[in-house]
Formats: structure tokens, sequence, C-alpha cells
């Protein structure tokens, strides 16, 4: 909301003592990238022309080498105790703890379905879909949620990919839909 | 009067039944998602893109139109009805609204936002377009130094700007400009960042990355915080107001129209600032100070108001110059660019058509949702019930179908996972995703500009630097980045 984050940001660990370690983390992710970017780009063969006197090269470089400075920057800010406010929402209870299990239920269903929709088609992969992440996000009113999600998936592939010509697969259901 | 002209055929091209169903369409959708917990307009506008590109390009416009105005209206409802706002702009309205509610006043808060709401999109309709054809006479001058000047301060508005923390704004600016890179240089056709992957030589698709980052990167975030118990929802009857109401509410409205036009209408804009800035002022004018902290309808009023207005202000760059300033803009220019439109001056002159369709169904689109919003809000605070597990798992699947329909390619939907674990990572260590998504859109096109740029001046560093439009460009740049020094000097200097 406010610009006066130096404030803030300074003020943050008298409310919670402790820094939040996991931010390192980050800061590896973003120097890790600025070098991926750095390497990537002396790996082009900077191919400089009349129209184009700067070629594809030093735009990355110059990203790259942003990303290693500001991964530095974040390490100090995080050493003298910043740290970023998790997003708030409707749902969500920042006073529980990350539940793992349902974010990995969820990631595995969908990367199923990633695998199975050309196979399975989408009306079977999609359903699927539907079913997991709802079992994953808790709900135990099995039947009622397969109901639920062939509803979805069929009315889906009727409306969007027959009635408006979206590309959905129809896969081992072929000619039968 | 060209403009009037363009705008009266506009209105002739929505009012036929397709198009008018389309806007229904739209702002029914719109407002039902606005109303759902963790689903806002930029997720629902990235979404439903696929979905029209069996359309034509107006008629997907013209539903975008109505889900733009519709989301923003229902976040209010939520705000009211659940004390609990979704979208940052829509935190002040939860202020006084949910004490309102509380106090059994939920019908007026409600038909003060959806009058209010009404008025301020009016307006500010009017306002755009009045001052869009004045912005598009201006750009059509620019050079390339210049759009490459207003595409940086743009970067900085978004990252320094908007969000609560600057390093973490440029932080997400960056990895949205890694983003952009992946693919082929379209100037030089060298691949950047593609590893040999073969679907990577085209980039990713602005939609997978926007669907990624909003819809799967929320989904996965709330499931690993999910509520247990949902929060009490206020029961409420058919919104109406009474003749007290109105006499207090009608000033709030013209004065947030007032602040939150011109806030969106500039680079540096969004919605926040200006419904804060409504709602100290009401605060500081009312006559029933003691009422506000307990329920004052003037605090619903005019930061509703300038919620709207804002909304339609952003809509000025961002047709007139390309220029995204909040989210839902920013799939908004990516929804035109998937349909082969490029927004920016040249866009009045080579398709007045659509632009003037599009501007008109937005004053359509407010009509239909003040007409639906005042006798459906009982149904809208029904669809807050909705079971959770069903909401994700729904914002799951629409979001594999809209990602492979794009390509239609499993890949797609790979990426998309990869996308929203940076999502959920970038909610939990509180990054801004709204720089990343502009990062992703500009990027590109501040280069191309960039290196135009350079061309023009013979390789030359300082062609970088153009006229005096891009030195104020510049000097906007700088005041905005050394601002919290100005004003600590300024405040010693009080002190």
């Amino acid at each position: 909301m406010d610009t006066d984050t130096m404030v803030t940001e300074k003020t943050a660990p008298t409310e919670r003592p402790g820094t939040d370690r996991a931010q390192y983390g980050v800061c590896a992710f973003l120097a890790g990238l600025g070098l991926l970017v750095i390497v990537d780009a002396t790996g082009i063969p900077n191919t400089v022309s009349s129209t184009d006197l700067l070629g594809p090269r030093p735009v990355p470089l110059l990203i790259g080498a942003l990303l290693l400075g500001i991964s530095v920057v974040y390490g100090i800010d995080v050493a003298r105790g910043g740290r970023g406010e998790p997003e708030h929402g409707e749902d969500i209870d920042l006073a529980s703890p990350i539940d793992w299990r349902t974010v990995l239920l969820l990631i595995g269903v969908f990367a199923a379905n990633a695998v199975l929709i050309e196979r399975l088609g989408w009306v079977i992969s999609g359903g699927l879909l539907f079913w997991g992440a709802a079992f994953a996000l808790g709900s135990r009113r099995y039947v009622l949620t397969a109901a639920v999600s062939a509803a979805l998936s069929l009315g889906t592939f009727y409306a969007f990919a027959i009635g408006l010509g979206v590309n959905l697969p129809a896969g081992v259901l072929q000619g039968i839909l | 009067m060209g403009d009037l002209g363009n705008l009266l055929d506009g209105f002739a091209h929505v009012a036929t039944p397709t198009n008018l169903l389309m806007a229904f369409l739209g702002v029914l959708i719109g407002t039902a998602v606005g109303v759902l917990p963790g689903i806002g307009p930029a997720m629902t506008v990235a979404l439903l893109l696929p979905v029209t590109y069996g359309m034509g390009p107006v008629q997907a416009f013209i539903m975008f139109a109505g889900i733009y105005y519709g989301g923003m209206y229902g976040g209010s409802t939520t705000s009211i009805l659940l004390n609990t706002p979704g979208e940052s702009s829509s935190v002040v309205t939860a202020i006084e609204g949910n004490k309102m509610a509380k106090a059994g006043r939920a019908a007026q808060a409600l038909a003060t936002a959806a009058i209010g709401s009404f008025v301020a999109g009016t307006i500010a309709t009017v306002l755009l377009v009045v001052v869009t054809p004045l912005v598009v006479r201006f750009a059509v001058s620019l050079g390339a130094p210049d759009y490459f000047a207003i595409m940086l301060l743009a970067f900085v508005a978004v990252s320094a700007v908007l969000g609560s923390s600057r390093l973490r704004g440029l932080v997400s600016l960056l990895v949205g400009l890694v983003i952009a890179l992946i693919g082929i240089d379209g100037v030089s056709g060298q691949q950047r960042l593609t590893f040999g992957v073969p679907q990577l030589a085209d980039g990713l698709d602005v939609v997978v990355v926007a669907v990624g980052i909003f819809a799967v990167g929320e989904a996965l975030w709330v499931a690993a915080h999910l509520r247990r118990k949902t929060g009490e929802v206020i029961p409420v009857g058919r919104a109406w107001m009474g003749r007290e109401d109105w006499r207090r509410s009608w000033r709030p409205w013209l004065r947030g129209t007032a602040l939150g036009f011109p806030f969106g209408a500039v680079p540096a804009g969004g919605a926040e600032i200006p419904t804060f800035l409504s709602y100290a002022t009401e605060k500081k004018l009312a006559k029933h100070h003691d009422e506000f902290g307990n329920g004052a309808i003037e605090g619903v009023a005019g930061p509703e108001a300038a919620n709207n207005a804002s909304a339609a202000g952003t809509l000025v760059p961002m047709l007139a110059i390309g220029l995204p300033t909040t989210a839902v803009s920013a799939v908004m220019l990516a929804a035109f660019e998937s349909h082969g439109i490029q927004p920016g001056p040249l866009l009045f002159d080579r398709q007045p058509e659509l632009v003037w369709t599009l501007i008109a169904s937005l004053f359509v689109g407010n009509l239909m949702l003040l007409a639906l919003n005042l006798p459906l809000a009982p149904l809208w605070a029904k669809l807050l019930r909705v079971p959770r597990p069903y909401l994700y798992a729904g914002i799951l699947f629409f979001a594999s179908m809209g990602a492979y329909a794009v390509n239609s390619q499993p890949f797609d939907l790979f990426i998309l996972l990869v996308l929203g674990l940076l999502g959920f990572g970038m909610r939990r260590f509180g990054f801004p995703v709204l720089p990343l998504i502009v990062g992703v859109i500009l990027g590109p096109r501040a280069e191309l500009q960039g290196r135009r740029a350079l061309q023009l001046s013979g390789g030359d560093l300082s062609g970088l630097l153009g006229g005096p439009v891009s030195y104020t460009v510049y000097g906007l740049i700088v005041l905005l980045l050394a601002w919290p020094l100005i004003r600590l000097v300024l405040r010693k200097a009080n002190s």
C-alpha cells in the first residue's frame, strides 16, 4: 500500500522474532537463475546486422547480471530480518502450517492428467482430475463428486470441443462421444 | 465529432442479439467469479480466453468487457457479506461494508455499491471516450526511444510503486523478463533459453503463463492453507436503499469517481490507492464522524465508485498505448494479441469498429450489471457457500482445459504445473504477481523498441535517451525511485 517499505521491513523482526530462513533458498534460486541466463546467453552466436546493431546477447546478459545483483541485495535484506508477507485470501488461514500432503496430492493429480489426457481423452482424464483434486482438498462424498466430475467433463467437452471448436482430445472415447 | 459517430456505430454493433447475449454472459460470469473466493477477474479472462478462439474478436471482447466490470463489482459482495476481501482493491469496502451488514444494513451496503459502481462506471467510460483519442493523437507522434522509456516507467511503476516491497516487486519483474526471453529472438532468429527443446522455440504462451501463475498457483496456495471452517455469510434480501441513503451516497460516488479515474489512467496508478484515498476523504468530510468504523454508508459508496472508475481509467493506456497497469488489463492485452490484434495508437485507425464496439459494450455491460445486481443479491450470497473442494478442483480443471486448448500439446500442462509451483512460491514468500505478468508481456516489446532506437542512432547508446518526451519519462522514473528518500527528507524538514 505504502512506498514506505524501508520502515516496515526493519520493524518486521520485532513483531515475529527469527528470520524466515527458507528465504535463503529463494536467494539461491535467483542467483542460479541469473547464472543460467548468463551461461545460456554466452552460448548464443551474437549475430549483428545493419538492422540490429545490438544482437540477441546483451539483453539476457543484462537481465542475468541484474538477477545476480538482486539476489545479493535480497540475501542482505533477509539477513537483516526482512520477510515477505504471505498472500491473504478469503479461504486462506495463514495460522495453519502448509499442508504438504494436500499440495503434493494435487500436484500428482495434475501431472497424471498431463500424462493421460491424449491417451484417455479429456472426458476421462479431466473427470479424474476434478475427482482427484476434490478428494485431495477434503471432499469425502465420493459418489456425488463422481457425478459432478462426469457432468463437468462431458459438459465442457460437448460445449467447447464440439460446440465452439476448442481442441480437446477424445482419446479412447473417439467415435463414442 | 467523428468519435461520437464511431461510438454510435459501436452501439449499433453491440445491439445485435448475439452480442447482447455475449455482454450478458460476460457480466453474469464476471460477477459470479468476482463473488467466488479465490477467482479474480484477471484469472477469469485468462481461463476463458482459449474458449473464445472459436469466436470473432468483437464478440470475445464484448464478453471480456462484461467480465471486467462484473468482476470488479463482484468483489464488493464478498467484502460486505463475508468480511474477507479477495482483491486488494476491495479491502476498504470491507471496513464499513461488513459493519453495515452486521448491523442489518447489508441490502443498503450492496445497493450503494451497485448503484455507485454504475454511476462511476458510466461517468468514467464517458471520460474514457473523451480522453483516449487525445492520448492516441499524442501517442502516434512517439518514436522508439519514447516507447522504450514509457515501458521502463511501467516496469518501475508496477514493481516499485504498487506493491508493499520494492525489492520483491523488482525480483518478480526480473523473473517475468526471464520467462519472456524464452524462445526464438524475433530480430536475429537466435534461440534463447530453449535448451534444445523444440516446444520452447516459440516461447511460452502468455495465456499459459497467466493461467499458471494466477489459477494454478492460487489453487495450490489456497490448498496449502485451506480454512476448514468457511466464514459466516450474512443472509441478505433484495438490495435497496432509502431516501436518506441516497442523500448520503451521491456525493461520495462523484468524489470517488474523480479520484479513481485519473489513478487508473496513469501508468503508476492501480485501484488500491484511490480506494484508500476515497475512504480517507469521506471520513474527513462526513458529518457523522462517530459512524465511521461502525458502518458508515459513505465509506462503502466512495471507495466502490473509486474502484470502478479506476477500472475504466486503466483501459486508457491499455487501448491507446498498449500499456497494461493492472493484472486484468495485462491479461486483456494478451487476449488482444492472441486474437491477432495489437493495441496501441494504430488500433484506432486500423480497427475503429472493434475499439468503439468494445467501448460501447462497456456502457451496455454497466447498465446490465445494475439491472442484474440489485435483484440478484440473494443469489450471489448463496454462491459464497459453494463447497471449497469443488471450487478449487474446478479452477484446476478449467486451467488444464484452457492451457491444453492453446496449442493442443500435453507439454503445456507440464509447463503450467511448473508455473503453478512458481506462483505458489511467490505467494508463500510475498512476491507480487503483477510485475511478473507485466514483465512477460512488455519485456519483448521493450527490447524490440530499445534495439530499434539503437538502430536509428547507429548504435550510439545516446539513441536510447531520445527527445523531450522520454526525458520527461526518465525524470518521472527517477522521481518514483527516489520518492522514499524525498519523503524522508521532507519529514525531517517538517519536524
